[in-house]
């Protein structure tokens, strides 16, 4: 089985790479960009059994970081 | 030196330093990986006996996701990494690092940091704030971190984390000596203890 894990920084804390992301995406004459985030994606391959709660055990103990980022998981 | 793998520190010690560097090339996060590596379950008991630790840039980050310290690192604002010698006001002297400065004095350490933007939420800089926890904070921020902060200390004063680097500035052949004043009022501490 596989999960996805999504990180995001947390909203109300600076994206410095996303707000350069959406400065460059000005630059290349993309009007109407008023926001960018910018994120990751953890994808895990995990042995069948696995539970949702393993998962979110992993993302409290590592993946994120919960001072600063949110994250969300999707499985199967 | 204590390898990272193993579990326990030598018997008897009183301080930890964690030095900076990239532990695990920043992978996931910056001291992510490391805060989860065998000897930091070692170092976080040891704190919580008391004892002192001091971690340094790559330092300070694995303190703060050790939970150690509170807050984050978080890339510069500005994105760049930053090698430059910056000044720092001594914000408290109520501790066995600082006791060699006075408050308010202006000291220039050099930092060498990607992610060195100190993050947290409104109630924990206030708390540190009113606890008189904010050990330095930059003259000119460099790196868009909160309340100017570049170390904070740990609630019972004996766990420093600081993103600059007084090691670097410990002896005229650095080109500076105002890092000598922690180590002295440390190892002061510590002989008297």
């Amino acid at each position: 089985m596989k999960a996805r894990v999504h990180v995001m920084l947390k909203n109300g804390v600076l994206d410095p790479q996303g707000e350069a992301v959406r400065h460059a995406l000005g630059a290349l004459g993309f009007d109407g960009v008023n926001g960018v985030r910018q994120g990751k994606v953890i994808e895990l391959d995990l042995a069948e059994g696995t539970t949702e709660a393993d998962v979110t055990a992993m993302c409290e103990k590592l993946l994120a970081n919960t001072v600063i980022e949110s994250y969300a998981v999707d499985i199967g | 030196m204590v390898w990272h793998k193993d579990s326990a520190l030598p018997e008897g010690i009183d301080m930890v330093g964690i030095p900076g560097g990239f532990s695990y090339g920043d992978y996931l996060r910056c001291g992510a990986i490391a805060a989860q590596s065998p000897i930091c379950g070692a170092v976080k008991a040891h704190a919580e006996r008391g004892g002192y630790v001091l971690g340094i840039c790559n330092g300070f980050q694995v303190l703060t996701e050790t939970g150690l310290l509170p807050g984050a690192l978080l890339r510069n604002a500005g994105l760049k990494y930053i090698c430059k010698t910056v000044g720092l006001k001594v914000e408290t002297s109520d501790s066995d690092f600082t006791a060699g400065y006075n408050a308010g004095d202006v000291i220039d350490i050099p930092i060498a940091h990607h992610d060195g933007n100190y993050f947290a939420d409104a109630d924990t800089l206030a708390r540190l704030k009113g606890d008189d926890r904010v050990a330095f904070t930059y003259t000119d921020n460099p790196n868009g971190a909160q309340a100017d902060i570049a170390g904070i200390l740990s609630a019972n004063r004996r766990v420093l984390g600081m993103m600059p680097h007084p090691e670097r500035a410990a002896d005229a052949g650095h080109g500076g000596t105002d890092g000598v004043a922690l180590f002295r009022a440390l190892a002061g501490a510590l002989i008297t203890a």
